[in-house]
């Protein structure tokens, strides 16, 4: 076990019973019984946070998993075209008046990830080179990117379009344990093919040929990543839509706190993304806000930025 | 032993046979694009050839598993990249990696050796980028040595180090080769394999153009012949330096 873990799940532990209490209605644990307290807590608070953890959990260790693929820490799960798949399916489903059905729209978006995923294991080729690969995923991406623009210009009603939009910011808000069941054991199984990677991702830290001479199969780490990374975010992606600097900016900030192998750095960025989709989740339903709340995917953009262009400058400088 | 059998590449290897023998470092030296790195990476089992075939110990390298051809044969690329500021001991850990589920007391003896036998006991805890060149390259070095193979391989070692670090690696190559390892070097600077090496392979557009002792391999026809060059050996046995004419 690395050093970060057991300050994480202690952080878990802190974050995870004020989150239950924290909301539009504040649940008094002490105090008088609020109403239906108990129907929200497990209801609505409890899976939302459940999925928050297990969203930020796969975000996380997906894209310390993707740096350390890539070699490069700037490096985002999104690069891979998955997301961007999940989310055109989600947008199909929602195009065509599928998601009225309770798992029309994650079974959509879980299609869409698979197609994602299954293009690029076909474009990728069979040396298992890096470079060719990323270019393929940022293929899907921007092929992805086009239909999706397509669909919403083509939206059948104005219903339909409104729904779209607001889907693709990003939010935990109104999830089941429906949606649990879905993200939970594929984010699991994610998290399991990628830290069955980590020991590849080590040897990567020397190069491409080095690991090969260490014994790696770049084929084997390939199929690893792209159902790793493809059951984590497109499960993600299913539940939450498009939440994105997650993955880019949770590796950062536990790196530092580890000895900066890729394999040190899986589990405790999960447990980090963990952590920081449940809060940000709870501040996004405490700030008051007219009309509504916050959309999750929203805050943790508008939080994100500045902190890539910060460390970029750090960056600059040598520092980081 | 290491042997390769008429290996044949497109374009890079033809027909090029060559037996290496544990115990003597064999410098590959020849002209640009004599296909040098590409016989050392088939050597290394990390490119097929289109013919012929590598063995180790009469086993085909093709069809050995990775993981055991990593544990027998250490590789030193040409260009290390090293992508994340892992210590000096991190880096040298990643030498173990085929050796995965292993008794870790084992590993950690031969991370501790291989730091010790570079000389880097002060620098163990130290991220890479604070390394100066010389360091970097003992500790890439140390990273190889950890694996604890039976044979290593290096491409252009002494590039990018000066004099005194260059001359402190090829010793290290060369306590190596006494501990009974088989050690192949790509050498650019034919001095360097003149006065180390046991054995030098010349390789000229992808074919044998000499094989045997630094003296024969290297002689005054072979460099005139395979670099178009005219130049004269100065200098006693084991500091011979190479004169180049102008023309």
């Amino acid at each position: 076990m690395t050093r970060p873990v057991p300050l994480l799940l202690i952080g878990l532990a802190i974050a995870l019973p004020l989150s239950l209490l924290a909301g539009r209605v504040w649940i008094d644990p002490l105090g008088e019984q609020t109403r239906n307290a108990a129907v929200i807590l497990i209801e609505l608070r409890l899976p939302r946070a459940l999925l928050a953890i297990f969203v930020g959990a796969g975000l996380g260790g997906a894209g310390a998993a993707m740096q350390g693929y890539l070699r490069n820490p700037l490096a985002d799960p999104g690069l891979f075209g998955i997301a961007p798949g999940a989310a055109l399916g989600a947008v199909l489903s929602m195009w065509l008046g599928y998601a009225v059905g309770a798992y029309a729209l994650p079974l959509f978006a879980l299609v869409g990830a698979a197609g994602a995923m299954a293009l690029l294991a076909l474009i990728a080729g069979r040396d298992g080179g890096v470079a060719l690969f990323t270019l393929a995923g940022l293929m899907i991406a921007s092929l992805s990117g086009a239909l999706m623009s397509l669909a919403i210009s083509l939206s059948p009603t104005p219903f339909a379009l409104s729904e779209i939009v607001t889907w693709l910011m990003g939010a935990l808000v109104d999830r089941s344990w429906r949606d649990v069941w879905i993200a939970a054991p594929l984010t699991m199984a994610g998290l399991g093919f990628l830290v069955a990677a980590a020991r590849s991702l080590d040897a990567l830290t020397l190069g491409e040929t080095a690991a090969r001479s260490l014994g790696v199969d770049p084929r084997r780490l390939q199929g690893l990543m792209i159902a790793g990374i493809g059951l984590t975010v497109g499960a993600g992606v299913a539940v939450a839509g498009i939440i994105s600097f997650v993955g880019l900016i949770v590796p950062h900030l536990v790196r530092p706190l580890t000895d900066r192998r890729p394999s040190s750095l899986i589990v405790p960025s999960a447990l980090a993304g963990a952590l920081l989709l449940l809060v940000a989740d709870s501040a996004c339903r405490i700030l008051p806000l007219a009309g509504g709340e916050l959309r999750l995917g929203i805050a943790l953009s508008l939080i994100g930025a500045p902190f890539f262009i910060h460390l970029l400058l750090r960056m600059r400088q040598g520092l980081a | 032993m290491l042997c390769a059998e008429s290996l044949s590449l497109a374009g890079r290897l033809r027909d090029l046979g060559a037996l290496f023998q544990p115990g003597e470092v064999t410098a590959i030296c020849g002209p640009n694009g004599a296909g040098k790195s590409t016989l050392l990476a088939c050597l290394a089992g990390l490119l097929d050839p289109d013919e012929g075939r590598v063995s180790l110990g009469g086993a085909d390298l093709a069809t050995m598993h990775p993981r055991q051809r990593a544990q027998s044969i250490g590789y030193l690329p040409q260009t290390p990249e090293v992508a994340w500021d892992v210590s000096v001991e991190v880096l040298v850990s990643l030498g173990r990696i085929p050796w995965a589920g292993g008794p870790a007391g084992e590993a950690q003896e031969a991370i501790d050796a291989a730091i010790a036998a570079m000389d880097l006991e002060e620098f163990r805890h130290r991220p890479v980028s604070r390394l100066s060149g010389g360091e970097r390259a003992r500790a890439l070095m140390a990273r190889v040595l950890a694996t604890r193979p039976r044979w290593l391989l290096a491409d252009e070692p002494l590039a990018n180090l000066d004099l005194g670090h260059a001359a402190a690696l090829i010793g290290s190559f060369r306590e190596q080769a006494v501990a009974g390892r088989g050690v192949v070097l790509v050498l650019h600077d034919l001095a360097s394999a003149m006065n180390h090496a046991d054995r030098v392979l010349v390789l000229d557009r992808g074919r044998l153009a000499a094989d045997g002792p630094p003296k024969e391999a290297l002689s005054e026809d072979v460099v005139a012949r395979v670099w178009h060059v005219d130049a004269q050996w100065l200098g006693d046995e084991g500091a011979k330096a190479l004169a180049v004419r102008g023309s």
